[in-house]
């Protein structure tokens, strides 16, 4: 809640808005404390006064009526018909909203096409055919005003409600033994209640405006009752002789619609969960860079030298380290595997390689990355963006939400060339056509003109694979590629990449929780804890003789095909969270070898002929020795 | 002894399109009719790739989706496959997103009463004392139980969701994939748990994964889905060692092994059959190097084979 208002008061219109709002509800509700005259009195002798006389603030009407009273407790009539129409649409149509997008099916059909009848009639004929039924007065153009916006909470609370009947919470609360009505009330409402609010705020100023229309039009309040639209009625036959009495109604009512709309909209953003994870703030092209330390030598490692890496998620007054200090090379036509669990730093550290880190949050502090030797931490955007795609390609988990659903595949493909290529779009057609072949595509030709969803996960990972391959790239970073694929389709995703880096000599940087996948396809391995390389080597010396305990125990975790039915080994405890690491070694609270040294200072990544290790007392240290 | 579950014919169909008077016209069969039979105390793990109806199968075990056909036995009773409320007691399902089957708006208590209230109209101080009584034996602080399931990272909010399938004191958990949402070192800490559970309560898993080692690991038998039938059942340890089916032998070749070569086990064109055109004959057999036209022709029938189940016309060796 106290979030909910600093977010609110953050939009400076919405905070305004809400300023003038709580003033005019304030006068409403003080109208009958304060010392004005009976607003429903008619006085003859003195009407048409002007404003600013005395004994009339703001003048008399065309019966002598103050209008400073009159236009208070109207204000006050208007305000109350106002919400509490707005009170009985929302419950209404949210309960109408409910029903037919938690029972769906033909329910569903019946009341929506029900709503759709309701809609399609113009809204103020509607209410005037409901007034003219029930008869003139203001609570029948409650009714009306309140029917008419039914439809508008029905269909949105349906769309909502459609979206949370299908989640898994709601099956779980069925088979609690739950009945519809119980998982409506405390299983559905609950989340849709923000949903109404949301409504609620952006149409109660429509509503007020619409009563007022009602009563201009004399089927609202009837005389003497004084409403702001029954004012404005009453005024027009003087608009042209004492324009002011038409004026005060009126400004009261811009004032009223317009406070409400801003505070409404404001409301809006505030508890939109889309608008408050930050859809508004547009992430940069490229991440932030802002490096203290000194930029380290090159040291002419391979093609791609990730050197001392440290990149940051800056969040309000939190420091996230995301990555540590990670130094990483890969050489032509080799593989490196980097493994790791989630948050690890394994994502963060392949996207900072190319500026692909959203900021804000996340900020690059240290380090280097060279290509070829030249440094691309804080690069200009565009040599960034020329060397994207262009040098280094990325392979992304989730094809599906990686390639636009609305276009065809071979356009995007078309398009992936063409940033970096000025070719005809026919040559691109061809070249698209040779990519899908080269990912072994079946009937290229044909499947060019596929889209996103026409495909199976394999086949759009492979399309996948097609668009990283489009510039003829140097390095592919390839982040989970085949964690989204069944088995077959896995090994025939991998047996390709290693195909293409055998044939095209590329270097492929490959992230993967699955050390099966490591030992097929990766010559070194980098295994990385809480946002640090643990340990480093040629893959097969690692599986063969893991050094960090890390590493042993995570292997050991691994059920393998073919072992039968067993007990398996686990780490006990949970990784800690980078914006509270520990001092020392970040894996020693859940190690089974810890000891105090180990919790005491830094502990360094030492390399010993063609391996590295961050322990201080790590298992097989002969390893190298035997082998 | 009867069998703790036990289904005959289950099957389900799912219209795609209708016609005006709302008359099916086209259909897709998620699930062939199945029979099954699990035994009080087994592991039955349920292997398959996606698509191949072994989540349709699973709810409609728990009431969550009526079957098109079939009956199914808990116990020897049938249960009325109409009503999911008449199952919770029987038999519980644990989900493969544990976050997104906890409802964000809800404290750990609050799901946690659910089945005790509406299940088994215990009163206050008895639920109070069976949640306390659950949470020991899944490892879970007390203190969890008035914070929000966001608050929870995804090994302890599956192990939330353990806790309240235990909640409904049924006999019979339906695992849909409890662990593939998890981290590795999680992962087994989530498996050893439901190994201890199951020892301690005499439970019956029925256990779905795509992932062939896990399944391996906690199964003592071991069903293999295809376009959804089931191609071939055994012991655990059999199946994939000395698979049967050519699609069991595919499977294990396709999984990632530390220390075996890269090898794309087969032929780039394969994809998966269309399930609004099925094949006629075996659905495998596509993908199959012995099919022959017999194969094309027939659907083969599940029968025993070596001692497990084996739905092909040329069973391997």
């Amino acid at each position: 809640m106290i979030a909910f208002l600093r977010l609110l008061s953050r939009n400076r219109l919405a905070l305004a808005g809400g300023i003038v709002m709580l003033c005019v509800v304030l006068l409403a509700l003080i109208a009958p404390l304060l010392p004005l005259a009976d607003p429903d009195v008619t006085n003859t002798a003195h009407r048409f006064k002007t404003p600013f006389t005395e004994g009339a603030l703001l003048g008399t009407d065309h019966l002598g009526r103050d209008l400073l009273a009159r236009l208070l407790w109207g204000t006050r009539l208007s305000l109350m018909v106002g919400f509490a129409a707005a009170m009985i649409a929302a419950t209404i149509g949210a309960a109408i909203g409910i029903i037919a997008g938690y029972f769906g099916g033909r329910t569903d059909n019946l009341i929506m096409r029900g709503v759709d009848m309701l809609m399609a009639f113009p809204y103020i004929l509607l209410a005037l055919a409901i007034v003219a039924a029930l008869g003139p007065g203001l609570f029948n153009a409650l009714i009306a005003v309140a029917t008419v916006n039914i439809p508008f909470f029905a269909r949105n609370i349906r769309g909502v409600t459609v979206g949370i009947a299908h989640r898994e919470f709601v099956d779980a609360a069925r088979l609690s033994g739950m009945s519809d009505a119980r998982i409506i009330l405390t299983e559905i409402l609950p989340n849709v209640v923000p949903v109404i609010v949301i409504a609620m705020s952006t149409t109660i100023g429509w509503m007020i405006l619409e009563t007022a229309g009602l009563s201009f039009l004399g089927l609202g309040s009837q005389p003497p009752q004084a409403d702001l639209g029954s004012m404005l009625g009453e005024a027009r036959s003087a608009l042209i002789t004492n324009p002011y009495t038409s004026v005060v109604p009126g400004v009261m009512i811009l004032i009223i619609v317009m406070a409400i709309n801003l505070l409404g909209d404001g409301v809006r953003d505030a508890l939109d969960p889309r608008l408050k994870s930050g859809a508004l703030s547009r992430p940069m092209a490229a991440t932030l860079v802002n490096r203290t330390g000194p930029v380290p030598e090159p040291k002419g490692n391979g093609l791609l030298e990730v050197q001392d890496l440290e990149t940051q998620f800056h969040v309000k007054n939190r420091v996230y380290k995301a990555i540590d200090g990670v130094s990483l090379h890969v050489k032509p036509g080799e593989c490196l595997g980097i493994i790791g669990e989630s948050g690890s730093g394994k994502s963060v550290t392949a996207l900072s390689v190319m500026g692909l880190v959203a900021s804000p949050p996340g900020v690059i502090t240290g380090g280097a990355v060279r290509y070829d030797g030249t440094d691309l931490i804080g690069a200009p955007y565009k040599h960034l963006r020329e060397m994207r795609g262009k040098n280094v390609a990325y392979i992304f988990q989730d094809p599906l939400a990686t390639l636009h659903p609305l276009y065809k595949v071979g356009d995007q493909l078309i398009e992936a060339i063409r940033s970096h290529y000025s070719i005809s779009s026919a040559e691109g057609r061809k070249k698209a056509i040779d990519l899908l072949r080269a990912v072994r595509i079946p009937n290229p030709e044909k499947r060019i003109s596929d889209y996103p969803h026409e495909m199976s996960g394999g086949m759009r990972q492979r399309v996948g694979i097609a668009m990283a391959l489009a510039n003829d790239p140097d390095i592919i970073i390839a982040d989970e590629p085949t964690t989204a694929l069944d088995v077959t389709v896995q090994a025939q995703i991998l047996a390709l990449l290693d195909d293409l880096r055998k044939t095209r000599g590329l270097a492929i940087v490959f992230i993967t929780h699955d050390f099966g996948v490591v030992a097929q396809l990766c010559d070194r391995v980098a295994v990385m804890y809480a946002g640090r390389i643990v340990e480093e080597g040629p893959t097969k010396a690692i599986l063969d003789a893991p050094m960090h305990p890390y590493t042993a125990r995570l292997m050991a975790c691994v059920p393998e095909l073919g072992e039968g039915k067993r007990r398996l080994e686990a780490i006990p405890g949970l990784p800690p969270v980078v914006d509270n690491l520990p001092t020392g070694c970040a894996f020693a609270e859940r190690c089974h070898k810890s000891q105090t040294a180990c919790r005491g200072s830094d502990i360094a990544l030492v390399f010993d002929t063609g391996r590295a290790v961050r322990c201080l007392f790590p298992d097989n240290p002969n390893a190298e020795a035997a082998q | 002894m009867t069998a703790a579950l036990e289904l005959t014919d289950l099957s389900k169909t799912f219209p795609v399109s209708r016609n005006l008077l709302g008359r099916t016209t086209a259909s897709v069969k998620a699930v062939h009719p199945v029979s099954l039979e699990v035994s009080r105390g087994e592991t039955l793990g349920i292997v398959g790739e996606s698509g191949c109806g072994k989540s349709t199968l699973a709810r409609m075990l728990v009431g969550l989706l009526e079957p098109t056909t079939g009956t199914i036995k808990i116990q020897g009773d049938a249960l009325d496959t109409s009503d999911a409320a008449k199952f919770g007691k029987r038999i519980q399902y644990v989900f493969q997103d544990p976050i997104s089957s906890l409802n964000p708006r809800k404290t750990i208590r609050q799901i946690m009463e659910a089945p005790l209230k509406q299940l088994h109209r215990m009163p206050r101080a008895q639920r109070n004392a069976r949640i306390a009584d659950i949470f020991t034996s899944v490892n879970l602080r007390e203190e969890f139980l008035d914070r929000y399931p966001h608050e929870f990272s995804g090994g302890q909010a599956q192990r939330i969701a353990v806790a309240r399938a235990l909640a409904a004191d049924a006999k019979i958990l339906i695992l849909d994939e409890p662990v593939s949402a998890l981290d590795v070192s999680v992962q087994a800490q989530v498996l050893n748990l439901l190994a201890d559970l199951k020892a301690q309560l005499g439970l019956t898993y029925l256990f779905i994964s795509h992932d062939l080692a896990v399944v391996e690991a906690v199964s003592d038998r071991v069903a293999v889905l295809y376009f959804g039938s089931v191609v071939e059942i055994g012991e655990a340890s059999d199946v994939f060692r000395a698979p049967r089916h050519p699609y069991t032998k595919l499977l294990a070749d396709s999984a990632p092994v530390v220390g075996r070569k890269l090898a794309a086990p087969e032929s780039w064109e394969t994809e998966l059959p269309d399930p609004l055109n099925p094949p006629q004959g075996c659905a495998f057999a596509a993908r199959c190097p012995l099919a022959s036209d017999l194969c094309r022709s027939t659907v083969p029938r599940l029968d025993e084979n070596g001692g497990v189940l084996v739905a092909c016309h040329h069973p391997l060796d």
